[in-house]
């Protein structure tokens, strides 16, 4: 029983894992766009 | 506020997170425990599912290299990579619960026999695909070598799929010509985790392939202002 749990739980510790390196990995992705276009905008506004 | 609307990717994240539920309770409750192995062989069901969708994973990215080498379209390549990553992971996670499988009914965890050692050359080729990409700067040179890689390292799939019938082996042969010697519930029940894992392949390849889109968009952007 303890190998059957075993190979259960790293089963589904390597698809989670894998999974929430997906989304670290977007939210990183997300917060660099978002700086990267105020960046734009702000170059993008006319100085007074 | 911007707010993101419910798309095929969303639904298809529901239907797979339904689908492990039901599939846990298939194995855990249904499922009939098997005569000699007992309990320990409710490994089997999801062991195969990831062992397919390892193979599958590493087909599509067969496919997306010639298309790739066909055409030149840098999206194929983002195809490619993405599915020899989510790849890795199921091929990862069939090797590692076939070793608490053996270990329970060989004694070891580990033979060198036929299957187990396709399946280790198999890794070793993959995890040098994602090795090379990030050896190469060139994005073009990396897109076109890494094609190239992928459609010459698919040679490893049959050999690894047809290896318990073509050499002695240690490891169980389920499906052959005569049909699969299985029980019809124990079918049953292998057959709805591989269609769980085939649906849960193809919503982690919708959200890496946003990923790549997503890296795109920023690379673009740093272009942009770098100019």
């Amino acid at each position: 029983m303890a190998y059957l749990f075993g190979a259960y739980l790293v089963l589904w510790a390597i698809t989670f894992g894998y999974v929430f390196s997906i989304g670290a990995r977007q939210k990183r992705l997300q917060q660099e766009l978002q700086r990267l276009r105020e960046q734009a905008e702000a170059e993008d506004q006319p100085t007074p | 506020m911007h707010r993101r609307r419910f798309g095929v990717g969303d639904l298809l994240d529901g239907i797979a997170a339904a689908a492990v539920a039901v599939a846990l309770f298939l194995v855990f409750l249904v499922a009939p425990r098997e005569a000699v192995m007992g309990d320990i062989q409710r490994v089997f069901y999801f062991h195969v599912a990831a062992a397919w969708v390892g193979y599958l994973a590493l087909l599509v990215v067969f496919a997306a290299a010639v298309v790739y080498l066909l055409r030149g379209d840098r999206r194929w390549d983002r195809v490619a990579l993405s599915s020899v990553e989510i790849g890795m992971v199921f091929l990862t996670e069939g090797i590692v619960t076939g070793m608490f499988w053996a270990k329970a009914t060989w004694g070891k965890p580990w033979v060198w026999e036929p299957r187990l050692t396709t399946s280790a050359v198999l890794w070793v080729i993959y995890a040098a695909y994602l090795l090379l990409r990030r050896s190469i700067e060139d994005p073009g040179r990396r897109a076109r070598l890494s094609a190239v890689y992928g459609v010459l390292g698919f040679v490893a799939v049959p050999i690894n799929f047809m290896a318990i019938r073509w050499w002695r082996a240690v490891h169980p042969l389920v499906f052959d010509s005569s049909g699969a010697h299985l029980a019809p519930l124990m079918l049953a029940v292998l057959i709805f985790c591989v269609v769980t894992f085939t649906l849960l392949y193809a919503s982690l390849l919708l959200h890496r392939l946003r990923l790549e889109w997503m890296s795109e968009q920023v690379r673009h952007l740093r272009r942009q202002q770098g100019a």
